[in-house]
């Protein structure tokens, strides 16, 4: 049996037991009662879009760098990096979401809500980056750095020539695992009253009474996101793929 | 014969070049180990010095510290009358004026033979892509090595990754190459084509430090030798009056133990 065909195969036995599993759920469905939200489910759903790539690039942006400073000899930089790190994964998404809409973010006057999340996201997700990308620097061997001292590279070129690349490919997986983890922990962007895929669902559900209607198509449209992502992080492995 | 030297004129200095090294008191110490002990040589012109002597005597970090990648403690590197800097921004410049190989390859991983020929080219000597893919083409055939430039480390054997580390070493035309213990990790029949390839280099007229335990080449493509043990010079001199250096009982036995 080929790996597509096994995949396709338990995928569809999982949707059908699910499916049973609804079956079994007594009293009434009420699909045409949400039927009627569908725009509100297809806005929120590019609002999280939208939200997601935007922090996802930012968080990509800002695991690295604070990456650079964790590795840093400046002992000052170091020291920044890391209490940036133990402090953001210290606490909960939802107490930075809070603290930084009303507390940082309109101390400096900002007051778009879909800035402030964004930007909350992605300090969030870089935290958890920072420590995949050091991971994958720390792991390329020192006798890289060597060699490319020895051809004359700037320790900028020999980062970005020969360090990064070959750190890129080794943390890949993880970081496609972290960004996936960003998109679905956008959906607590809804405490600060953005109107993001989650928000709009648990409002059909205030609406509707239909709890179960309004949950599924929540379900599918996040895995319309992160499937993509799991698919493109699959294929860009193999591309960058090679015996080391 | 003629055709050869035409062909190598492509990547190597300039065959009349010689040089002159100047040690003075060079000290290296890692914590409280001190593997270089005020060492101190003054060899003649020459087209190639060999360092040899005991694992662990200091061979290795002299190389380093002659290649421009470490700074020593204390002392003084002098080559044709200019000394090495201590500070990372004149070691670079210096670094790239020569070639370093080292024992255990260290080609960049994620790039194919052919791209990390390129790699110093493009990036540290400003030369086009164009340019650079033209001017390793005609080393990697001379060293048959062109069926594989294609290829990553990974994929080629260790006699080929390392004549290819030899041969990017090659092509910016460094003044004088280093190579530390280019064969060490290898088996000995690939041993024996780094070698070759290694004295095809001296006999178009490159110069080399190298750092070798292959005893038999050292005595063939010396000019001068230096037996390095203790963190200093223990002999020095052409490679037959070190070779058959009987005043220092540490040389005598060390060759006594390795040309048995």
């Amino acid at each position: 049996m080929s790996r597509s065909v096994a995949h396709l195969t338990v995928a569809t036995a999982v949707t059908l037991l699910l499916i049973l599993a609804c079956w079994q759920v007594p009293g009434d469905w009420n699909w045409s009662g949400v039927w009627e939200y569908r725009q509100k489910f297809f806005f929120g759903w590019i609002v999280t879009l939208g939200l997601s790539v935007a922090a996802l690039i930012l968080s990509v942006a800002i695991g690295l760098v604070v990456a650079l400073f964790l590795g840093a000899r400046n002992p000052l930089l170091e020291a920044t990096g890391r209490i940036y790190v133990e402090l953001i994964r210290g606490t909960p998404l939802l107490v930075q979401l809070l603290l930084g809409f009303y507390v940082i973010a309109s101390a400096v006057g900002l007051e778009n809500r879909f800035v402030v999340g964004t930007l909350v996201l992605a300090a969030f997700s870089g935290a958890y980056m920072a420590e995949i990308f050091r991971g994958g620097l720390n792991a390329i061997p020192k006798t890289q750095r060597d060699s490319a001292r020895a051809i004359g590279l700037t320790r900028w070129q020999s980062f970005r020539l020969v360090i990064l690349p070959q750190a890129v490919r080794l943390v890949l997986p993880a970081i496609a695992g972290q960004l996936v983890s960003l998109i679905k922990d956008s959906s607590l962007l809804s405490v600060i009253a953005i109107s993001e895929f989650t928000l709009n669902a648990r409002e059909v559900n205030s609406f509707t009474y239909s709890t179960l209607e309004s949950y599924a198509p929540l379900a599918i449209g996040y895995l319309m996101l992160t499937l993509p992502l799991s698919a493109a992080s699959r294929w860009l492995e193999k591309a960058f793929s090679y015996e080391r | 014969m003629a055709r050869k030297s035409i062909q190598l004129r492509e990547i190597t200095s300039t065959p009349s070049d010689t040089m002159q090294l100047i040690i003075k008191e060079l000290t290296q110490a890692f914590g409280s180990t001190r593997v270089l002990d005020k060492l101190s040589v003054e060899t003649g012109t020459v087209n190639s010095l060999v360092l040899v002597g005991p694992s662990g005597g200091g061979k290795s970090t002299l190389l380093r510290i002659l290649a421009g990648l470490d700074t020593p403690i204390s002392g003084t590197v002098t080559f044709d009358e200019t000394t090495l800097g201590r500070d990372e921004a004149s070691l670079r410049l210096y670094r790239r004026t020569i070639g370093t190989v080292f024992q255990s390859y260290n080609l960049f991983s994620h790039l194919s033979a052919r791209e990390n020929l390129i790699l110093p080219l493009v990036h540290v000597h400003g030369l086009s892509r164009d340019e650079s893919l033209a001017r390793v083409e005609e080393p990697l055939k001379r060293f048959h090595l062109h069926e594989h430039a294609d290829k990553r480390p990974a994929e080629l054997s260790g006699g080929q990754n390392q004549r290819i580390a030899i041969l990017r070493a090659m092509v910016v035309r460094p003044k004088r190459l280093f190579l530390d213990e280019p064969t060490s990790a290898l088996d000995p029949e690939m041993t024996a084509e780094v070698l070759d390839m290694i004295e095809v280099l001296k006999d178009s007229g490159t110069d080399f430090v190298l750092v070798t335990h292959a005893m038999n080449f050292a005595r063939r493509v010396a000019d001068e030798i230096a037996f390095i043990g203790d963190g200093k010079v223990l002999s020095h001199g052409p490679a037959e009056s070190v070779f058959e250096n009987t005043d220092n009982t540490r040389v005598a036995s060390f060759f006594k133990q390795v040309l048995r």
